[in-house]
């Protein structure tokens, strides 16, 4: 009981913690019609803490990148490294969130939120805790005991999103995680993503195929085109924080936004 | 949302299940005035009110309770034995190559073989007591529950698995946590017809040679021209078989709670 609060949410102090490097990636598969190139010559830096979109229409690649990151999908050429480590497989400094919740129906939200920490053998007494305490901070303490079939599709994301903390990860990496929320769920849920993320300081690579989300949420835009995959362009995001909704009607988001969609309709890829 | 359906589905059951008793009634009705009227000699078939004499005349004789145990205990043992090896060799083909490329052919020839032919062999291995009736009965609720239980593991989405993964789970963590619920709605399609296939196995295998049983019965009063007593272990038969059925059943949707609509056999599942 001592070590209750050994995994209690806590900001990540080594820097060395949470910085991802990619060079060179390349990744292919194996379609009945050859191998295809998903993603080609990609090299990404983001600093420890940093909130990073990865910005491109459908298909070109982006989950590719979150897939080998995650420790899923292995490169053809180049290789990604995590807090200085190559990421060779699943590791425990980071959490996923994929754009579908993937929760286990026949669990229910708590113990889907305690999976992580029961599948790498941690203290029980102190991911309890921290689960608690995760639900809480989605907005979602009363609902431990549901099943996720019970929920609405804006609690599962966030049961989704507790799960992936779970484990006091350093990186967070998230698949279109609002893709398939109602616009205004999806709204409440990015400022809800900003608040945890100033409240953890973790590492976020957060994947989306919406300008303004992108624009709203991060510190940077890593701008991808189409087939194969490729950086077309890295953009700082000068957007004072706090961000809100508001913000999205200033000229300065405007003007970021309508550079963003240049891009695309240069690479010729439409929203 | 869950909650709110029980109450009326009750009652719209209670109404529907008013019409299927009255369509009963109706039938033995039926029934019972058209071997009056057309002089329907009682040995080819007898009257429902025939019946129930002869079902009265046994209890008071005591003849049945030897012969339905022995039933129910081949039923039972081969039941429990032959689904679960099936279910233990689905899992191991479905989780080894190794096993599932030297296994499997045979697996696939064999089911093609009517099971139940081998009933008379088993008697002459094992005699006339209970060891040839299970030995017959497990032989038959196997490959179903093969079968299914290689289907069921192989259901479970890849997402689910791949979440599971980047939580650095073992493969015996993603059998436990993710495959076997997925399979387990399967694998209790494969207990359901199991179940019936049980009844027939037991009986067909009395019918080959037994000392006891209700199949043995059923022979016996053939041999007395008793008719109206083959009828009453008819009777007998389908209440075994609907309690049987209807016990899987009750426990398929306690356990695989979160399927808790359609529950029935697969189309597949019909050997
Ligand atoms: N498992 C796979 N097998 C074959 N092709 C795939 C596979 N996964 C993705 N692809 C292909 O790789 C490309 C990039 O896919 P993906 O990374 O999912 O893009 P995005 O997430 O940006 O929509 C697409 O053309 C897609 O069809
Ligand atoms: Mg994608």
């Amino acid at each position: 009981m001592a070590r209750a609060d050994a995994h209690a949410p806590q900001q990540s102090p080594d820097p060395a913690r949470g910085g991802i490097r990619i060079r060179g990636l390349a990744v292919d598969y194996q379609t009945p019609q050859g191998v295809l190139r998903a993603v080609d010559g990609v090299d990404l830096d983001v600093a420890p803490g940093a909130f990073v979109a990865i910005l491109g229409p459908s298909g070109c690649g982006k989950s590719t990148i979150l897939r080998v990151l995650a420790g899923l999908q292995r490169p053809a050429a180049g290789d990604a490294a995590i807090g200085g480590a190559a990421v060779v497989g699943p590791r425990r400094d980071i959490g996923v969130v994929f754009q579908d919740p993937t929760l286990l129906p026949w669990k229910t939200v708590f113990q889907n939120v305690c999976l992580p920490g029961r599948i790498m053998g941690l203290p029980r007494a102190g991911y309890e805790a921290r689960a608690r305490e995760l639900l809480a901070l989605v907005g979602l303490g009363d609902f431990a005991g549901y099943y996720p079939g019970q929920l609405s599709g804006g609690m599962r994301q966030r049961v989704g999103i507790a799960r992936g903390l779970l484990h006091d990860p350093a990186v967070l990496l998230m698949d279109e995680p609002f893709g398939a929320l109602d616009a205004m769920t999806r709204e409440q849920m990015n400022m809800e993503i900003l608040r945890i993320w100033a409240a953890t300081g973790k590492t976020v690579v957060f994947i989306t195929h919406s300008i303004s989300e992108a624009a709203l949420l991060s510190d940077r835009i890593v701008v991808l085109s189409p087939r194969p995959g490729r950086v077309i362009e890295i953009i700082e995001n000068a957007l004072a924080r706090p961000r809100t909704m508001d913000m999205m009607a200033t000229p300065e988001f405007g003007r970021m936004t309508g550079h963003l969609r240049g891009l695309f309709n240069v690479a010729g890829a439409l929203e | 949302m869950s909650a709110a359906t029980p109450a009326g589905r009750r009652r719209w059951i209670g109404a529907t299940g008013i019409a299927s008793l009255a369509i009963a009634l109706a039938f033995l009705a039926a029934w019972e005035f058209a071997v009056g009227a057309f002089a329907v000699p009682s040995y080819i078939v007898p009257a429902p009110s025939r019946i129930l004499a002869a079902f009265q005349r046994g209890i008071e004789r005591q003849i049945y309770w030897p012969h339905l145990q022995a039933t129910i205990e081949a039923m039972v043992v081969g039941y429990a034995i032959g689904t679960s090896l099936g279910i233990v060799l689905g899992a191991l083909i479905a989780e080894f190559r190794t096993v599932e490329r030297i296994v499997y052919p045979y697996i696939v020839s064999l089911q093609s073989l009517p099971k139940i032919a081998l009933a008379p062999l088993f008697v002459m291995w094992f005699g006339y007591g209970l060891t040839s009736k299970v030995v017959t009965v497990a032989l038959i609720c196997f490959f179903p529950l093969v079968v299914n239980t290689i289907t069921g593991l192989l259901s479970a989405q890849r997402d689910r698995l791949d979440m599971v993964r980047t939580m650095t789970a073992t493969r015996w963590q993603l059998f436990w946590h993710v495959k076997l619920p997925s399979a387990a709605g399967h694998i209790f399609a494969g207990l359901q017809v199991a179940v019936v296939l049980s009844l027939i196995g037991a009986l067909v295998a009395e019918f080959v040679g037994a000392d006891r049983g209700l199949g043995n019965l059923i022979q016996i009063s053939q041999g007395n021209m008793d008719t109206p007593g083959v009828f009453a272990v008819l009777v007998i038969l389908a209440v075994i078989g609907m309690a049987a059925t209807g016990a899987v059943r009750f426990v398929h949707r306690r356990v695989v709670f979160w399927e808790s609509h359609r529950a029935g056999p697969h189309a597949s599942d019909l050997s």
